[in-house]
């Protein structure tokens, strides 16, 4: 890589770095919003939902340590749209502009920022596993390496997807009503906190958007990575929907034209 | 060092912001005089690559948007209207992250500006936090690091808008001493007459054309009037009083 090009990532990824843990309130709710899914949300409902054998898991689990990958993708998911909020921010700030008014190709600069907020949501997940082996849930250690290539691709996924939403929305307040919209949604027709099999009985339809949701492949995808497990269906769909996403994040990043 | 634009033209919607503008400038201090709503920001984004103009041309230093957009951004320097500043960095982070976004190294950009962040008495506030700035400092900080790369042309959009007539004086004053001495070409947007000298090139433009081109003082004796300031109310409609 030209050196140029050096200067430019580490400077935008030390920015990002610089303001992530300026903003220590960010760090907490990161960290306090899964570990309370994972500690309350789950010793309340691991009775009600008891978890079969099922892939990738050899026996019985807990459902603590099922919804685990979950939550770790709420995490990321979290993390991409704050960081596409700041891309909002950035721009009623202006402080766009000047990422815009570099010399060098607007998507490597994208891809830099896509990059910067993919290695802290890579930080988050890992400290968040670390906590959650304090409440029994049992992440085999070599779990801890296979699964950062999947980390990395949903975060860039994740990222890609807010950046595209941030250039869609026009004001700060707008943003936070979209996150109910896409977070929400996102979050809870997915494989995250039950398994599809039980969405089916309950509802074939709600089934159906479930099995729709690209973030099910995300979970789905960490969940197999965390046992040093490949799960391709869900590797493919990520990929997929992190090229459509990134192509429109990367489309919506045109110069404004001036035509009648 | 130059600026050129030939018929160019904007709209918002069915409104021409600008409106068949052809520019022509060099190097030295450049005031683009107009009032509010006449285009210069307009122009400013489109000249920056941030709009891209519905027909027309630019060209900057002999580069052109479609072929050498690489070049014009790395022969350009730029201060925009509003502060665009990260309030939580220190003036060095702020500095150095834009030199990163420039492909410069952190101690190679310093090294590029330490005379004018000396000259701006910026040296000692270089840790401080930028929100802990006032206006005038932020100013300085914003003209330093659009020094960074050592451009060519430097463009300033209503830059000391907003502050108090010390901080103003000094910032015109300092800029104009810097086109004389980097020999670079400044374009400076305002619509506050006081900011113009007799000598200053000066345009002026509303609803989207140049009403007039030249030397102020030589303007001034054209169109047989006084001073800057009644030479502005001749040519522009609707003109806000500064």
């Amino acid at each position: 890589m030209n050196n140029r090009y050096l200067y430019c990532f580490n400077g935008i990824v030390k920015r990002e770095v610089l303001r992530f843990f300026q903003q220590r309130s960010r760090l907490l709710s990161a960290l306090v919003r899964p570990l309370l899914w994972l500690v309350v949300f789950a010793a309340g409902f691991r009775a009600a939902l008891g978890v079969s054998i099922m892939e990738p898991y050899g026996t019985y689990i807990t459902y603590q340590q099922y919804i685990t990958p979950g939550l770790c993708c709420m995490i990321i998911l979290f993390n991409g749209m704050q960081s596409s909020l700041s891309m909002v921010y950035d721009r009623e700030m202006g402080s766009m502009k000047v990422l815009l008014m570099s010399p060098l190709p607007r998507p490597f600069l994208l891809c830099c920022k896509l990059i910067a907020s993919a290695l802290l949501s890579l930080l988050q997940v890992v400290i968040f596993l670390l906590f959650a082996q304090l409440v029994d849930v049992d992440i085999p250690l070599m779990g801890y390496v296979s699964s950062i290539p999947a980390i990395f691709l949903i975060a860039f996924f994740l990222g890609a997807l807010g950046l595209m939403l941030s250039n869609l929305i026009k004001q700060l307040e707008n943003f936070a009503g979209v996150m109910n919209f896409v977070i929400f949604p996102m979050f809870f027709l997915s494989s995250a906190l039950y398994p599809l099999w039980k969405m089916q009985e309950a509802s074939l339809w709600l089934y159906w958007l479930c099995q729709f949701n690209p973030f099910t492949s995300c979970v789905e995808l960490l969940r197999f990575a965390l046992y040093g497990q490949m799960n391709l269906t869900a590797l493919t769909t990520v990929i997929v929907a992190t090229t459509i996403a990134s192509f429109f994040a990367l489309m919506s990043f045109k110069p404004l034209h001036g035509r009648k | 060092m130059s600026i050129v634009t030939k018929e160019l033209t904007f709209y918002y919607g069915r409104k021409a912001a600008v409106n068949g503008l052809d520019l022509n400038i060099t190097n030295g201090f450049n005031v683009l005089l107009g009032p509010n709503g006449a285009g210069k920001s307009t122009l400013f984004s489109m000249l920056t690559g941030l709009y891209q103009a519905a027909s027309g041309y630019i060209k900057i230093n002999g580069y052109d948007y479609k072929h050498d957009k690489s070049n014009i951004m790395q022969s350009m320097g730029v201060v925009f209207q509003q502060s665009t500043l990260d309030l939580d960095l220190s003036v060095e982070q702020n500095l150095t992250y834009y030199a990163a976004l420039h492909g410069i190294s952190s101690s190679q950009a310093l090294d590029n500006i330490s005379e004018i962040l000396t000259q701006l008495q910026l040296t000692t506030r270089l840790d401080d936090k930028v929100r802990s700035l006032n206006g005038g400092h932020r100013r300085r900080v914003e003209i330093a690091r659009a020094l960074i790369h050592q451009p060519k042309v430097l463009l300033l959009d209503e830059a000391t808008v907003g502050l108090d007539i010390d901080s103003r004086k000094m910032i015109t004053e300092y800029v104009g001493k810097l086109s004389q001495e980097l020999g670079i070409c400044v374009l400076w947007a305002t619509h506050l007459i006081d900011e113009i000298s007799a000598e200053d090139q000066l345009i002026i433009i509303d609803e989207g054309k140049i009403q007039a081109q030249g030397i102020s003082g030589e303007l001034c004796n054209k169109h047989n009037v006084a001073d800057v300031y009644q030479l502005y109310r001749s040519l522009t409609a609707n003109a806000e009083l500064t």
